[in-house]
């Protein structure tokens, strides 16, 4: 049996150590595209660009949110903001009418029907030749819709460009934890992008051309993750999805580990069942990057983690039992005696440690990179180690419970995370 | 309809090659300290059984003089640390590996040398001393584990009581002959304290209560343990 665990353990150490290899190599060979804009740049052109926010429950950031928008670095009448209520049962309608000016934001109340509805209302409204979001719990940076809109007059074959999420304000552990997990995934975003694999293009700020909408649809439902799916659609038909990595969007993160389960559920539930509906791109050349390595690999890292999980959790309770059977054999006068004697003998040398160490190395080093692309510094903090040890012990359960509800068919809605706090 | 950007093939089998080659090094690091480890058992059995084979001669030589001298060795402590070094050998390293399998029959071997040189001493020199011959299996004996704890708890109590402890399965033509003079079944766990099997798990309690002589060398423990530093040296330096 033991055997048996150290074949899949090789097995999936081998492709995580490849996907991580495999950044890295795309990184050396990129490194010197990574564009750094200026701190103010200018466009050839000012396009007329429309951002929709959704919002439901959000009385609490909505302001922000809106104010964050209204500081962008970009012609007054080249953009419009429109922000829909999607039926709440706060007070985010009082707020945000407020903001209403009938020439540059407009509010619209409609009935509940989920973020992709509240999307495809503003799609309806909006002519402007760019199309964009803000999810209502994040803020923008003033230069990121200039730094985006860059990589479009650049590319013209560019139809969509992700924004760097950075973690807003970090109070605990865990969203000390997060942050290193959005500092990483700018890194992997990037080199996805130069790879033409991105696979999300996430709900806080993402930029598309309109005709991406007027060609391929509006938002689909998505099982609520409509931003994957928008992307895995263009991703079939060959639009092109590019990463900014100096368009900083300053998104809240869920506080407690409850929040964080539900939202994970949500996004890896999502996954699994866009993958199953986009099935047909899987190991598909002619889809390129995301059908040969994206989603191949999102799969594996997920068998992978909880893979992992229940292996170090059976050696845990195998532990334990010994334990238990020591003390009932012969009491604790064993237990409480520490006779250890230093001996390399007895250091663990199983491949299996070893190939877990490089993994772990890799895993620091893409940290790092993210880190100076995200924050311009490279320095680790603990957060790493929140980041490992917090993400390996609950991440496998919001993936089993997302497996468990993809075989059942359970949704976990946009909604759900955003009850009324009152 | 776009175009995607041309795979980039050779890329894809770059990063292949190295991660094969990242791999192959992590298990040759493996397997490289794992023979050194080895390398590190055959010496110390190599010098136990030097050791050993010194005793049993000073044995012979000294047929005729004092027991003192031969009377206590310190093979029993270096076999005990060999033991934990195999034990932890098959768990790290691999209970089928060849090199271990032929260095824990090696172990085997001495223990049983050990075993009839301490008779031999014990009988002439009128020594009352026990000797716990221990069989057990490794697969499916939850109870050979138990007893594992209880012999090394007995033997901290008491450590001059000597155990050997066999692996009943394996192949070794000495075990097969020392399990058919003592008439070991396969029902396991099984100990021969001076001659006689006891099948099935003995805790603590039960061994103590059935050997009464153990307290003897408790008692004979406590009093010999100031001069026990003596003995030691003179064991290690025959010369």
């Amino acid at each position: 049996m033991e055997s048996v665990y150290t074949y899949i353990f090789y097995v999936f150490s081998f492709i995580s150590v490849y996907v991580q290899i495999f950044f890295l190599m795309t990184f050396l060979e990129k490194r010197k595209h990574i564009v750094h804009n200026p701190e103010y740049l200018d466009l050839a052109f000012y396009p007329t660009v429309t951002i929709a926010v959704p919002c439901y429950n959000e009385e609490g950031t909505i302001e922000k949110t809106v104010k964050s928008l209204m500081a962008l670095d970009y012609p007054k009448d080249k953009i419009k903001l429109f922000l829909i209520d999607d039926g709440s049962r706060d007070n985010t309608w009082d707020i945000i009418k407020e903001f209403d000016d009938g020439s540059n934001i407009f509010a619209f109340k409609k009935e509940n029907g989920g973020k992709h509805t509240a999307l495809n209302f503003a799609l309806d409204r909006s002519t402007s030749e760019f199309f964009g979001c803000l999810d209502s719990d994040s803020l923008v940076h003033p230069q990121a819709l200039k730094r985006i809109l860059k990589y479009f007059e650049i590319d013209p074959r560019t139809m969509a460009v992700a924004p760097s999420i950075i973690v807003y304000n970090p109070k605990n552990i865990l969203q000390y934890a997060q942050n290193i997990e959005y500092d990483m995934s700018i890194y992997t975003k990037k080199m996805l992008g130069f790879m033409g694999g991105i696979h999300v293009t996430p709900g806080p700020f993402s930029i598309f051309r309109k005709k991406v909408f007027d060609d391929l649809g509006q938002y689909h439902k998505a099982h609520n993750t409509e931003d994957q799916e928008i992307a895995l659609r263009m991703q079939e038909h060959g639009y092109k999805i590019d990463h900014c990595p100096d368009a900083y969007v300053y998104t809240n993160t869920p506080e407690s580990v409850p929040k964080l389960y539900r939202q994970r559920l949500r996004w890896i539930y999502g996954f699994i069942k866009n993958l199953i509906d986009y099935r047909r791109l899987l190991f598909r050349k002619e889809y390129g990057t995301v059908a040969l390595f994206t989603l191949p690999s999102g799969l594996v890292s997920i068998v992978g983690v909880i893979f992992l999980f229940v292996n170090i959790t059976g050696n845990i309770i195998k532990f334990i039992y010994n334990k238990t059977i020591e003390i009932q054999t012969i009491g604790f006068s064993n237990i409480l005696k520490f006779n250890y004697k230093f001996d390399w003998f007895f250091l663990n040398t199983k491949a299996v440690l070893f190939l877990s160490i490089i993994l772990y190395i890799l895993v620091i080093v893409s940290v790092m990179i993210g880190r100076k692309m995200a924050e311009g510094k490279s320095r680790l903090s603990f957060s790493v180690f929140y980041f490992i040890i917090i993400y390996s012990v609950i991440a496998p359960f919001w993936m089993l419970r997302a497996i468990y509800n993809a075989i059942i068919s359970k949704e976990s809605s946009w909604t759900f995370e955003r009850r009324v706090t009152k | 309809m776009h175009q995607h950007e041309p795979n980039d093939w050779k890329k894809y089998i770059i990063v292949l090659f190295i991660t094969a080659t990242i791999f192959i090094s992590g298990l040759w690091v493996s397997s490289y300290l794992s023979n050194k480890k080895i390398d590190q058992l055959k010496n110390i059995e190599s010098k136990i059984s030097l050791d050993l084979m010194s005793s049993e001669t000073q044995f012979s030589l000294l047929q005729e003089q004092s027991c003192r001298d031969v009377s206590n060795t310190i093979l029993s402590s270096e076999l005990n640390s060999l033991a934990d070094k195999i034990s932890y050998s098959e768990s790290n390293i691999g209970a089928d590996d060849t090199d271990v399998v032929s260095l824990k029959k090696y172990y085997s071997l001495l223990e049983i040398k050990d075993y009839l040189l301490m008779k031999k001493i014990s009988e002439r020199c009128g020594e009352k001393s026990i000797f716990i011959l221990y069989f057990y299996k490794n697969d499916n004996c939850s109870d050979c584990t138990k007893q594992g704890y209880v012999l090394t708890s007995l033997r901290e109590k008491y450590p001059d009581l000597r155990v050997y402890s066999f692996d009943y399965n394996l192949d070794l033509s000495a075990i097969k002959t020392m399990t058919s003079i003592y008439k070991v079944s396969d029902n396991l766990p099984a100990i021969v304290i001076n001659g006689k099997v006891y099948s099935g798990f003995k805790s603590l309690e039960d061994i103590e209560k059935t050997f009464p002589e153990l307290e003897s060398i408790k008692i004979k423990d406590e009093k010999s343990s100031n001069s026990k530093t003596n003995v030691t040296s003179n064991t290690k330096n025959p010369q």
